[in-house]
């Protein structure tokens, strides 16, 4: 009688989210690292900044901020995509999981298409990595950010492959969800990105 | 459509929608050229705040880490908080 009533009780409190790691711990070590060495990089610029704020400031007035809204709207958007295409996944709705995926890719092209105008828009007007410490900054920092881009792409067509298997083992599970955090990790760069080199003012 | 949403929680619907409108919010804080001085700076530090506000609701919704194991998920709210804190006061130049 004691089970029943407590049985009773836990289902109608609220049900108990089970705690569970996204991917394997190796894809968290690696993300986890990468954010660190991203963080450090975020500091590093702010520093020098700080040492000459008008050169940054007036370099920062160069910015043509479309590109980087139009950029933060594409990566927040894949982003989601993918979020339904793990859940798609795991629905066993593999042919929603894959467009979704191919979708999330195609997000990413368009993002790559958009640096590739501003970094031409940047070299016709005359800003080069060697013009002062804020271009070189910011063609570092996007650029590297731009090589996690194009490998996160990669893997987002990888995920559109396993996406169609009709049964995924524990070890593709991790793969896909860890290749799934690591186009968030991707996102979420570009949003400290898009704040520190397009609006700091 | 109706297929998705039977799919997806709608909370991370709403926590799209909120990264998409932050994202407009803080581009018009940014580029008020007018700002000077302090306020220019009021500016900046929000435009700084929101962003890790975006990060997290980027990792705690979208790579799941609400629902992760404790220690990753404070791992994390710790990155959020130390690096948001650490930028903001570089940026004031403390």
């Amino acid at each position: 009688m004691g089970t029943t009533t407590a049985q009773a009780e836990a289902s109608v409190a609220r049900p108990r989210r089970e705690r569970r790691l996204p991917g394997e711990e190796g894809t968290w070590v690696f993300i986890l690292g990468d954010l660190t060495v991203f963080a450090v990089m975020f500091g590093v610029f702010l520093y020098y900044r700080g040492q000459d704020p008008e050169l940054f400031r007036s370099s920062q007035e160069q910015m043509r901020q479309g590109f980087g809204v139009v950029n933060t709207l594409l990566l927040l958007t894949s982003s989601l995509f993918v979020v339904v295409g793990v859940h798609a996944v795991r629905a066993q709705r593999h042919v929603l999981a894959q467009r979704m995926f191919l979708l999330a890719l195609g997000c990413g092209l368009a993002f790559a298409g958009v640096k590739y105008f501003e970094y031409t828009d940047k070299l016709d007007h005359g800003f080069k990595p060697a013009t002062n410490d804020f271009w070189m900054y910011y063609f570092t920092l996007t650029g590297v950010h731009l090589f996690h881009v194009v490998v996160g792409m990669g893997m987002l067509g990888f995920l559109s492959v396993l996406a169609r298997r009709e049964e995924l083992n524990d070890r593709m599970t991790a793969l896909l969800e860890g290749g799934a955090c690591f186009w968030h990790m991707v996102d979420l760069l570009w949003i400290v990105l898009f704040a520190l080199l397009y609006l700091a003012r | 459509m109706t297929a998705v949403r039977a799919l997806v929680p709608v909370r991370v619907g709403v926590v799209w929608l909120a990264l998409i409108l932050a994202t407009l919010g803080s581009w018009q804080l940014g580029t008020d050229h007018a700002l000077t001085g302090t306020d220019r700076e009021v500016a900046t530090v929000a435009v700084l705040v929101v962003a890790f506000v975006k990060v997290r609701l980027v990792g705690l919704h979208f790579m799941e880490l609400r629902d992760a194991p404790v220690p990753l998920r404070l791992v994390f709210e710790g990155y959020v908080a130390v690096v948001c804190l650490t930028l903001v006061g570089l940026y004031l130049g403390a």
